[in-house]
Parts: C-alpha cells; sequence; structure tokens
C-alpha cells in the first residue's frame, strides 16, 4: 500500500515543482519589491524628518504587531470592499512586499544608525551633498551591519510564503495540501513539501551565516 | 468602506472574540513553555560531549528551521492519523507550535551560551566545578541576561504564529474573524477586530521586553 502511495506521490512530482516555481516567483517578486521599498523607507526612518519618521514606525509596528495571516486576509478580503478587487496572486505579492518591506525598513535603518556620527560630520566637513553622504560614506559601509539579517530575512520571507496558499496560490504547501486529499500519507507528501522549502532555504540559511562571519571579521580588522 | 463599519456586530461577537482571545493566550502560553524545554534540551544536547546526540538536535534544528511553520502543522496534522495517532486538532497545533518555537529557543540560548567567554568556564574547571554547577552558578546565569531579549522577541512571533492554527479549524483570536466573515460576510469588521487583539499582545510583550531590559542593566550596573 505504501510503495502504491510513493508511486501516486511520484506520478504528481510535476505538480510539486509547479508548485515550488509558484513559491519561488511570490518570494522573488517580493523579494525584489520589498528591498528596494524597504531600503528608501529605512533611510527616511535614519533620516532627520520627524513626522515621516514616527508614521514609518507606526506602520512598522502594526504590520509587527499582527500575523501574517490575518494581513493576507486583510488585504484579500477588505481591499474588494473598498473597490479593489485583487487576484490571489497580486495579492500575495503585495501582502508579502509589505511585510518584508516593514523589516527590512528596520534592518537598514539600525545599520545607518550604526555608522558613527563623525563619518557625516566628516563629510559634510568636506563638503558633500546629502545624497553623496549616503551614497559614498554611509550606505557603504552600513552594509556590513545589513547584508547578513537580510539575507535572513529573505529566509523568512520564503518561508512565510507559504502562508498565502490559505488564500489558494498555488504554492508548494497548497499543492501538498490537494495532493494528501488523494495520496492520504500525510508524513509522505508533507515530508516532499518540506524537502522541497529546505532545498530553498537551507542554501540561504548558510549563506547568511557566512556572510555574518566575513562581515565580523572585516569589522574587526579596522 | 469605513463608514459602513458595523460595531453592533462586532460587539454582538465580543463573547466568540473573548473566548478566541482566552484560547489563542492559553495555546501560546502552554506551546511558549513546551517550547522553552525543548529549546533547553536540544541546545544541551547539541552542546554536549555525546557525538550522535550533537548530531540529533542539529538536524532537528536545521531541518526545522529550513521549513514553513504551516508545512510542519501540516505534517503533523495529517500525518500522526496515518502512524494511528489521534489527538484533538488544539493538540496537534500546540505540538507543531511546541517543537517549532523549541528550535529556534535551542539557538537562542546556545548563542547566549557561547558569548559568554571560555576564560570563565575554565576558571570554573579551576575551582574544581562539574559540568552541571559551572552551567548552574557561572554560565547560565551570565547567558540569561543576553538572551532575555531574542527570547520574547520569539515569544512574539510565537503568539503570532499561533494564528496559523486557525488553518486546521482550531477555534482562536483569527478564525473568529473568519467566522464572522462567512457568517455575515463582514471582513473588515472580524479581521480588523482579531487584528487589534493581536496589537494588545503585542504591545504588552514589547512593553515587557523594554522593561525587563532595563531592570537587567539596572541590576548589571551595581
Amino acid at each position: 500500500m505504501l510503495s502504491f502511495y510513493f508511486q501516486e506521490l511520484m506520478r504528481s512530482l510535476p505538480y510539486f515543482l509547479e508548485g515550488a516555481w509558484m513559491t519561488i516567483a511570490v518570494s522573488g517578486l517580493s523579494l525584489l519589491a520589498g528591498t528596494l521599498i524597504g531600503f528608501v523607507c529605512g533611510i527616511i526612518r535614519a533620516g532627520r524628518n520627524k513626522l515621516l519618521r514616527a508614521i514609518i514606525g507606526i506602520w512598522v509596528d502594526l504590520i509587527r504587531g499582527t500575523p501574517f495571516l490575518v494581513q493576507v486576509f486583510i488585504i484579500f478580503f477588505i481591499l474588494p470592499s473598498a473597490g479593489i478587487e485583487l487576484e490571489a496572486f497580486p495579492a500575495a505579492v503585495i501582502a508579502l512586499t509589505n511585510l518584508t518591506a516593514s523589516f527590512i525598513c528596520e534592518i537598514v535603518a539600525s545599520g545607518i544608525i550604526a555608522v558613527p556620527k563623525g563619518q557625516s560630520e566628516a563629510a559634510t566637513a568636506s563638503g558633500l551633498s546629502n545624497y553623496q553622504q549616503l551614497r559614498y560614506i554611509v550606505l557603504p559601509q552600513a552594509m556590513r551591519t545589513i547584508v547578513p539579517p537580510l539575507v535572513g530575512q529573505y529566509v523568512l520571507l520564503v518561508k512565510d510564503s507559504s502562508v498565502v496558499s490559505a488564500i489558494g496560490v498555488v504554492d508548494i504547501t497548497r499543492v501538498g495540501w490537494l495532493t494528501v486529499q488523494r495520496v492520504p500519507e500525510g508524513l509522505m507528501v508533507f515530508g516532499l513539501v518540506g524537502l522541497l522549502y529546505f532545498a530553498i532555504c537551507y542554501p540561504l540559511i548558510n549563506l547568511s551565516g557566512y556572510l555574518e562571519r566575513r562581515m565580523t571579521i572585516v569589522n574587526t580588522k579596522l | 468602506m469605513l463608514e459602513a463599519f458595523n460595531f453592533r456586530v462586532i460587539l454582538e461577537y465580543m463573547p466568540l472574540y473573548g473566548q478566541c482571545f482566552l484560547a489563542t493566550l492559553w495555546m501560546s502560553g502552554l506551546a511558549l513553555l513546551g517550547a522553552i524545554l525543548v529549546g533547553i534540551v536540544a541546545c544541551g544536547m547539541r552542546l554536549g560531549q555525546v557525538r550522535s546526540l550533537s548530531v540529533l538536535a542539529g538536524i532537528f534544528i536545521e531541518s526545522i528551521r529550513s521549513t514553513p511553520l504551516l508545512v510542519q502543522l501540516y505534517f503533523f496534522y495529517f500525518g500522526l492519523p496515518t502512524l494511528g495517532i489521534m489527538f484533538p486538532e488544539w493538540v496537534t497545533g500546540v505540538i507543531a507550535l511546541t517543537l517549532n518555537s523549541g528550535a529556534y529557543y535551542a539557538e537562542i540560548i546556545r548563542s547566549g551560551i557561547q558569548s559568554i567567554d571560555s576564560g570563565q568556564t575554565e576558571a570554573g574547571i579551576a575551582s574544581g566545578m562539574n559540568y552541571f554547577q559551572r552551567m548552574r552558578y557561572i554560565i547560565l546565569p551570565q547567558a540569561l541576561g543576553m538572551t532575555i531579549r531574542p527570547m520574547l522577541g520569539q515569544a512574539i512571533v510565537l503568539v503570532k504564529d499561533s494564528s496559523l492554527l486557525s488553518l486546521i479549524s482550531i477555534l482562536e483570536l483569527t478564525r473568529a474573524g473568519q467566522l464572522l466573515t462567512s457568517d455575515r460576510f463582514m471582513p473588515a469588521e472580524g479581521f480588523l477586530t482579531t487584528a487589534v487583539f493581536y496589537l494588545i499582545l503585542y504591545y504588552m510583550l514589547k512593553w515587557f521586553s523594554s522593561w525587563s531590559e532595563k531592570r537587567l542593566i539596572f541590576r548589571e550596573a551595581h
């Protein structure tokens, strides 16, 4: 019986690969957009405008303080009643982008704040404009503190993307859920699902650890 | 959208929300206790002298950390019955939450222990203390101060993660929002109320986190 189910599972392997592709597409799009928005918000959050800083702070707290599943439901079910009709896929990308951006915003802001003040003072004294300071002095140094947790955040992004299966995005988790209705071997089916996520996440986790070690060495040399 | 916001329905559903709020508190609390225990045991195995146990703990921690909680939840939910183990849904949910957070706690405790200078251990050995005495009187009291903040951070994550239990039809805060949505088709009222309850828990834990940090610094200064 077990080997019969195993064969059944192997026959649905193409669906799992399609699901993996969907997971990569959803997370990849959100990764790009989230990083971009996160950097912009993080730079503003570490900046001088108090009002903007407070607004971003409230946004970050709201996103951090509520479960991602609830955010997904709010975007998918409530936006339509405000007249914004969304398919599951764009709703998922918006929700994940929003989540990732809020976390990256905090990472970037704390990275920028960690750069000693003397650096930007020296840059002002050398006559660099605000943009030049950021571009040539502050950000390159801040990147050392930003990059390792940034990669860690990408791992979280891939894992959190499993939640969007709840609104019907056919990612790896959803394929597993659909398959288990037909092949009632939960351990086997979700073992395979877990393996696919593992294949995506484990290299990223190691990359994060590697970068962290490398960046610390660079820091101590200074 | 907001002009049609129906507070009367929310009031009508308040008893359900209260019950679900308690369910979320109770299940997260139980999982939190279990997770800290699992974390201590897994960390002890990982750092211990027995190689096979260390490898086993390593596999457990890495496989939990590189797969999404939702997949682990489904793994137990669909998998345990095929092994002939029948639990009520909420037990399965708490087990999945416990094991998931347990792996993260193991890592938090490990980094706390490893941040203690090895000279401390050596001094303990020189004073004739055995492994447990060193842990109890030298390493752990110092490591606890380092880990209290990430531990509370993980507690916040755990409370939010408990929302996923609604996907295996356990009655908790997110499920209350789903019920209101499906009964009355009022997603805005349902999920925004749910979000407010989670925010209350979030701000309480966040406040406790900064309070405990101040207390610990205060103690160290003396």
